[in-house]
């Protein structure tokens, strides 16, 4: 084990170069619906059992099918009437259970990005050939179920290993969102490739906002619009990204869907300053334009430190 | 160290569920459900009638509302004690004023003890409902089945002691067995009140017929919102009453759907919640479009 990944290195926000979106916009914003399918009895891993109860846990999965048969209808509506895509954080193994949500989402032109299998296999204690092999499903299955080449990754329930980045990398994924300590994209060290961390936010995700925050609907709309109205003033210096990573079973839930509403019509309320986007799209723009002019400002700066994320680490 | 090979196959992955209960259906793909006098919203209003010993196993987990500290921990115990003998009377008296009919789920092992409550309840129209034996007996994956057969054959023995015949079941903790809806369609029940996969209500496949899921909130359950979250009483009730026009505005849409949400006695029974109370059920008995109802009313309902 490492005390430090060694994925980045130490960056400050102050005094960056200046990164401008495309169409001179100052803040670039996108959303993640994390469409998931939790398995009624999973196998369990070593580390962590599937579900926090035992199995069945009847209330949190009918629940989380909820999300599914009715949430992301309801989600995807909203979004719509806003003219926001989604960048999809995707249980791969959704598209073999509910192929109506990925059809309605491939019509709409929305992302589709990895975040596992199923929510509840977990990445804990795999080999480097099994974590090849669900990167490798991955790609396969999405690209058969849309046509697209997947350039993003979460990892299921934020489950790592030591090799995740470097596989990924290697298999010329663009960005992982799995990395929260920035507002800006960053390069990462992986042995290969060109991977980006993309900032995504757990701050303002709404399992921690609802769950432990234990934020009310109308709360929860007022952070996501100061969080908004702070990194659009930010912005003003140097391009900054805003997430809303969501959950359908939580967020669609009907308590709750109106006053999030609110935040996304004062966001749309900005649409001059702002790049309303998908994940892919930024990390493309990012590594095309940007990615030198960074890795090149942390030498300039005498803050490279060399090595490989969980390897060659300098102490 | 690597995963054994099983935990990279996936037997399940397949179009709709990965189990036999019931099948996937999108909310676009449901018929449209009329609930009587051309209501739109059926609120089910659930009263949980459950005793906290003061000695629980805690096994396989603690029940929502069990002991916190060492034994004899009589602050929790009396806290939770005081629902039964005050906090119930208070919504009791509430539910009268404003008209309302409400489902209460009630530990088994409480009927004798709580005779005149359950009396009570009975005199003013509301349904009962089987609440498992008692809040220490927890239906769950590692139970053997004998066991737990044992248990619901007891639950609708001792309801039947007691003259009462009811067709609705909760789990304690909401938590089941695999086999748990097998078990309870044997004993009679038609209703569950465990899932909560649709706005409607779901027909369960059983070994012994159709159980109708008839959904119950847990975002919105006011032991959650109240103490875990701490959200304020205004909050609480202003979600349920949002959650209830929101359906009710989607309605031309998708048709009659449930709200069903808890008031948990010594939660809610308190004396500065009764405001909040009086607010969500002034807010549901005054709106023509809401039917409220229990959950058996609204399990037949559905079957139209």
């Amino acid at each position: 084990m490492h005390s430090d990944p060694n994925l980045y290195d130490y960056w400050p926000y102050r005094d960056r170069p200046k990164v401008v979106w495309p169409g001179g916009k100052k803040l670039a914003f996108w959303i993640a619906p994390n469409i998931e399918f939790y398995e009624y009895d999973p196998p369990v891993n070593p580390q962590r059992p599937g579900w926090p109860k035992p199995t069945p846990d009847v209330v949190g999965y009918s629940q989380r099918d909820w999300g599914n048969r009715v949430g992301h209808w309801r989600l995807m509506e909203l979004m719509d009437k806003y003219g926001m895509r989604g960048s999809i954080s995707l249980s791969v193994g959704l598209i073999d259970h509910h192929p109506e949500i990925i059809e309605a989402c491939v019509a709409r032109n929305w992302e589709f990005f990895s975040h596992g299998i199923y929510n509840t296999r977990y990445s804990y204690g795999m080999d480097e050939a099994q974590e090849r092999a669900v990167i490798e499903d991955s790609i396969r299955t999405v690209q058969a179920a849309t046509g697209q080449r997947i350039r993003g990754y979460l990892a299921p329930a934020l489950t790592h290993t030591e090799r995740t980045f470097d596989l990924i990398a290697e298999y010329d994924f663009w960005y992982t969102c799995d990395l929260f300590q920035d507002d800006q994209p960053q390069p990462l060290k992986t042995a290969s490739g060109k991977l980006l961390s993309m900032p995504y936010s757990l701050e303002v995700n709404d399992v921690i906002t609802y769950g432990a925050q234990a934020m009310s609907p109308w709360r929860y709309a007022d952070v996501l619009k100061r969080h908004f109205d702070q990194l659009l003033e930010e912005a003003e210096a140097s391009g900054t990204v805003m997430c809303i990573p969501l959950h359908a079973y939580l967020v669609s839930q009907p308590h709750r869907l109106r006053a999030f509403e609110e935040a996304l019509k004062h966001i749309s309320s900005h649409a001059d300053d702002i790049w309303i986007t998908t994940a892919a799209e930024i990390a493309g723009h990012y590594r095309e334009h940007y990615w030198d002019q960074a890795v090149g400002d942390v030498a300039r700066r005498g803050l490279a430190t060399g090595g490989k994320g969980f390897a060659n680490v300098v102490a | 160290m690597s995963l054994p090979e099983t935990y990279l196959t996936y037997p399940h992955r397949a179009y709709g569920m990965d189990q036999k209960r019931y099948d996937w259906r999108t909310c676009g793909a449901r018929p449209p459900i009329a609930w009587p006098q051309g209501r739109t919203l059926a609120a089910m209003i659930v009263v949980p009638i459950e005793h906290h010993m003061l000695n629980p196993t805690g096994k396989p987990f603690k029940h929502p509302g069990a002991m916190v500290t060492p034994y004899p921990d009589l602050r929790h115990y009396t806290t939770r004690d005081y629902g039964l003998r005050v906090g119930v009377f208070r919504i009791l008296k509430e539910l009268k004023t404003a008209g309302l009919k409400a489902t209460f789920p009630v530990n088994a092992n409480q009927l004798e003890r709580l005779r005149p409550l359950i009396e009570a309840i009975v005199a003013d129209g509301h349904e009962i409902a089987a609440y498992g034996l008692s809040t220490d007996h927890i239906h769950w994956g590692g139970l053997e089945q004998d066991v737990e057969a044992a248990w619901v054959a007891e639950v609708r023995q001792r309801f039947d002691a007691a003259g009462l015949k009811p067709r609705v079941w909760m789990s304690p903790a909401r938590q089941q067995s695999f086999a748990t809806l097998d078990l309870i369609a044997e004993a009679g029940f038609d209703v569950c009140l465990d899932w909560e996969q649709d706005e409607v209500p779901v027909r369960m496949r059983t070994q012994a017929g159709e159980v109708s899921a008839v959904p119950l909130s847990n975002e919105l359950d006011d032991r959650s919102l109240l103490l875990d979250r701490r959200q304020t009483e205004d909050e609480w009730a202003g979600q349920i009453l949002e959650a209830a026009d929101y359906l009710n505005s989607e309605a031309d849409r998708f048709g009659g759907r449930v709200l069903g949400f808890t008031l948990t006695p010594y939660v809610t029974g308190q004396p500065f919640r009764i405001h909040a109370l009086r607010r969500i059920l002034a807010g549901l008995a005054g709106d023509a479009r809401t039917w409220t109802a229990t959950a058996s009313e609204i399990a037949d309902a559905a079957k139209g």
